[in-house]
């Protein structure tokens, strides 16, 4: 029984991420690719998404740290972040990208500044919660149970 | 033996009667003097404003004892004792000195008391003349009450002759005249006209000449005058009665006018035009104009002219609006009659387009089927007159249908997609024969980036080229005839000689320009302007010519060119220098589209998908750790071998024949991935070995698709990808070898 109230709570756990929009469908595609011929797919991509994003963040707050702001390099990196999160369905994060994007084309440093914080805000909200999960995941197939498939439509 | 006593003998000796006299008088003066008293206090207590009433109180103390000193004189005619004698005499003291002290007093007081009198005078005339000036107020409130309902009442009507009759009327009424009367100044402004009075109904058109002296000085001053019952404006209705008519005032009405109103000019000084308003009191009372009624009088002159000018305002605006409705029925007829016109035009030509080509078939028809047959030369000779002219007529026929319907803007241009060069290697080849015939020599240039393939309207696009090209052979005896014609890039279109135009090419669009040069007769620079009129002839032209045209040509050329985005111009030195025509349309880029659509792949056996993908080798380039994550795990689970890479470079290392498909990213800045493309294309010359490349993009618009296309790439792909979209997309591209999203 204890295993079907942890699959419940994962379920539960997982519908909340998509319901405050902190993924989208794309995460459910990275769900569905996830098979016996490749078990730790998601697993591998988000851990590949933390690990890339860790570093562009870094590297935006030394770019926009500097006195004089290459406008360029910053906005190839929140390309290279938009990319990311949006290859994994990281949907909040993406958006904020997107803003921070118009801010690089305006050149506008306080306003990239702002979207970094944003941006850092929402990555480490998005990485804790999947981290969460993963951990639900573990301890639901500890226990002896099966990951249950989320439809889209189911909420 | 005598007592002495302490009586005091009286000085005479007592006589009986005169003393009872004495001694009755005594009394009633005592009896006066002590009543007086009482009746002062009683009297001041009732009046409360006297002011000296400690006076009184001495005055009274002074009579009481006045009297007193007479009551005790009663007992001092007898024989009376000493005490007795001793209060007389206390009395009288007292008395005396009262009555000093209380004479002193009135020294003073009685100047005061007198002042008060005259106080008193002055405030009584203080009222006097206040109540006087209450009474002027109250005159002056009446007046203007007058002038408020009398303005009221003419401003509340916008008819000027409303206007007019109520001002007399109330005048009248007002100020209780006997006649009331307004000259108004004629068209010509000599004359005063009798236009209204208060009490004749219809004035009989009486006037007076307008320089008179009466009439100047009333018209001189903003005031009301006093003239003359004698003078010729006051003589309105024969004298009746013996009485003295009574007194008549005129005042000015200035007539204004809205171009009056000048910002910094007051009306006074500018208008030139008044008004005679003229007043008589009754004739059989003493009546005299008071300064308060003349006042009334101007006030109301000022108002009647205000709400003439209203009236005179409304009345032009009404004019003016009339004037407009009228035009605007008049111009409605004129555009339904012209929309008759045009539909009868039309039904017209529609009529004779199908009614005068079916018999000029049946000429063409049948001439050409006799020049077939047997003929002697002279009958050959006159079929082929009447081929020609049959011709000549067909062309006039259709110019003419074709410029009333370019005219109408009911021309359409077709809008496919032919072989630009071939179209100019047709028009060389027709007008070949003729140019040989004129000696004249032909060169054609095309340029080397001219594209082979456009999108325009073929048929008119020759039908301009061959109208230039056939002018400039007509117009030659000899020499050479050009033309050159190439792509125009940006500089070239902002030609001096084309202010107007501006056009601006696009990736769907190029502007093509030809250029015809012939070294004829040339043209005159007074003519260069009437060239593209419609049946303007060019004199020099008319007389080089050896067929005659319809002067129709150049006209629809120039139609046509401006139906296409285009300008068309032509240059000349002069006569005998020849002339250049240059005509630029606009014509549309093709889609490669459909290049691939030619090639059709051997039918792949089965129809289940996933077998299709199993062991399809792929190649995946994408910078982004991440999403080349997905996508390589995307392909893996539909079965595919997949690759990646992470850069141009490396991508072009990996890419081999064995490659089907190679999926690359092209989002991101810095890396070319439109040059990748162009180089795997080159690698792989021949298009069965060459891998199929799909373009992962982040953001689409039409630009990106068209680039892409334009570098030869096979498929467009909008990130992320989903399962479904990745299935679909590898079996179009292995069904139809392309892979284009509808964005």
């Amino acid at each position: 029984m204890e295993v079907a109230l942890m699959q419940r709570r994962l379920e539960d756990y997982t519908k909340s991420l998509f319901m405050e929009g902190l993924l989208d469908a794309q995460f459910l595609q990275l769900q569905q690719l996830q098979d016996d011929s490749n078990p730790e797919f998601v697993r591998e991509v988000v851990s590949l998404f933390f690990e890339d994003s860790q570093k562009l963040l870094n590297d935006l707050t030394s770019a926009l740290d500097q006195q004089i702001v290459d406008f360029r390099k910053v906005d190839s990196y929140v390309h290279q972040l938009k990319g990311s999160s949006s290859s994994i369905g990281a949907q909040r994060v993406k958006n904020t990208c997107i803003v921070f994007r118009t801010f690089c084309e305006e050149q506008n440093a306080e306003g990239c500044v702002r979207c970094l914080q944003q941006v850092k805000q929402e990555y480490y909200l998005v990485k804790t919660r999947l981290e969460t999960l993963y951990r639900l995941e573990q301890q639901v197939v500890a226990a002896g149970g099966s990951i249950p498939a989320v439809e889209f439509n189911s909420f | 033996m005598m007592e002495s006593c302490n009586c005091i003998e009286p000085q005479w000796p007592a006589d009986e009667l005169l003393m009872k006299y004495q001694y009755i008088s005594d009394f009633f003066i005592a009896l006066a003097y002590f009543s007086i008293p009482l009746e002062l206090i009683y009297f001041v207590k009732k009046s409360a404003v006297f002011p000296y009433r400690w006076v009184l109180v001495q005055f009274g103390a002074f009579i009481v004892l006045c009297g007193a000193t007479h009551l005790i004189n009663l007992w001092t005619f007898s024989m009376h004792s000493r005490t007795v004698e001793v209060v007389m005499t206390s009395a009288k003291v007292l008395t005396a000195a009262v009555s000093c002290v209380t004479a002193l007093m009135l020294v003073h007081i009685i100047p005061d008391l007198l002042s008060v009198k005259t106080r008193e005078l002055f405030l009584k005339n203080k009222a006097a003349e206040l109540d006087r000036e209450m009474g002027l107020i109250r005159t002056q409130e009446e007046t203007g009450r007058h002038v408020r309902m009398l303005t009221h009442e003419i401003r509340s009507t916008l008819d000027r002759h409303t206007i007019l009759k109520t001002t007399l009327v109330e005048l009248g009424r007002t100020l209780a005249l006997e006649e009331c009367a307004l000259w108004m100044p004629t068209r010509t402004g000599l004359e005063l006209q009798l236009s209204y009075t208060l009490h004749q109904q219809n004035p009989v058109g009486y006037t007076v000449p307008i320089h008179l002296p009466v009439i100047n000085q009333v018209f001189s001053s903003n005031r009301a005058v006093k003239i003359s019952p004698n003078s010729p404006v006051a003589r309105i209705r024969p004298l009746a009665g013996k009485y003295m008519p009574g007194e008549v005032v005129a005042v000015r009405v200035p007539l204004l006018h809205l171009s009056n109103f000048q910002i910094n000019d007051w009306p006074e000084l500018s208008t030139k035009r008044y008004a005679l308003m003229v007043l008589m009191l009754p004739s059989d009372s003493a009546r005299q104009w008071h300064v308060h009624e003349l006042e009334l009088v101007e006030v109301v002159a000022d108002q009647v002219a205000v709400a003439l000018s209203h009236a005179a305002i409304l009345e032009e605006s009404m004019r003016a609006r009339d004037l407009l409705m009228e035009q605007n029925v008049a111009l409605d007829l004129a555009r339904r009659e012209a929309e008759t016109a045009i539909r009868a035009r039309n039904d017209f030509l529609a009529v004779m387009n199908h009614e005068m080509r079916t018999p000029m078939h049946a000429i063409i028809a049948l001439s050409s089927l006799l020049q077939e047959t047997e003929l002697t030369p002279e009958q050959r000779l006159m079929v082929e007159t009447i081929m020609k002219s049959s011709n000549l007529l067909a062309t006039l026929i259709n110019d003419v249908l074709d410029l009333s319907r370019l005219e109408d803007g009911s021309l359409q241009l077709d809008d496919e997609t032919f072989n630009l060069h071939a179209l100019f290697r047709e028009v060389l080849n027709l007008i070949k024969p003729v140019a040989s015939v004129k000696k004249l020599h032909l060169t054609l240039n095309l340029a080397p980036d001219l594209p082979e393939v456009a999108v325009g309207d073929e048929k008119r696009l020759m039908q301009i080229i061959l109208n230039i090209v056939g002018n400039a052979v007509k117009f030659s005896k000899g020499g050479t005839i050009s033309i050159t014609s190439f792509v125009a890039k940006a500089e070239y279109l902002r030609d001096a000689k084309t202010p107007e135009f501006f056009p601006v090419p696009s990736d769907t669009h190029f502007y093509l320009r030809v250029q015809v040069k012939d070294s004829g007769s040339g043209i005159s620079p007074q003519d260069l302007p009437k060239l593209f009129t419609k049946f303007a002839q060019n004199q020099a032209r008319l007389a080089a010519r050896s067929s005659s045209g319809s002067g129709l040509g150049l006209a629809i050329c120039k139609r046509f060119v401006n139906l296409m985005d285009g300008y068309i111009w032509i240059e000349s030195e002069g006569l005998g220098k020849g002339c250049t025509a240059t005509f630029i349309v606009k014509l549309g880029i093709p889609e490669q589209l459909k290049e691939s659509k030619f090639l059709v792949l051997p039918k792949v056996p089965g129809n289940h998908v996933h077998a299709n993908l199993a062991g399809l080798k792929v190649l995946v380039m994408d910078d982004n750790s991440v999403s080349r994550a997905v996508t390589k795990g995307l392909l893996l689970h539909l079965g595919c071998d997949v690759t990646t890479v992470s850069s141009s470079s490396e991508c072009l290392h990996a890419v081999s024949e064995e490659q089907k498909v190679v999926f690359m990213d092209i989002c991101l800045p810095g890396m070319d991935g439109y040059e990748v493309a162009v180089q795997i294309r080159e690698r792989f010359a021949k298009r069965h070995e060459r891998p199929l490349i799909v373009a992962l993009t982040g953001h689409v618009d039409k630009m990106t698709k068209e680039n892409c296309m334009r570098v030869g790439m096979d498929g467009v792909i909008l990130k992320p990808v989903s399962l479904d979209k990745m299935r679909t997309v590898l079996s179009d591209l292995l069904k139809h070898r392309v892979s284009f999203e509808a964005i």
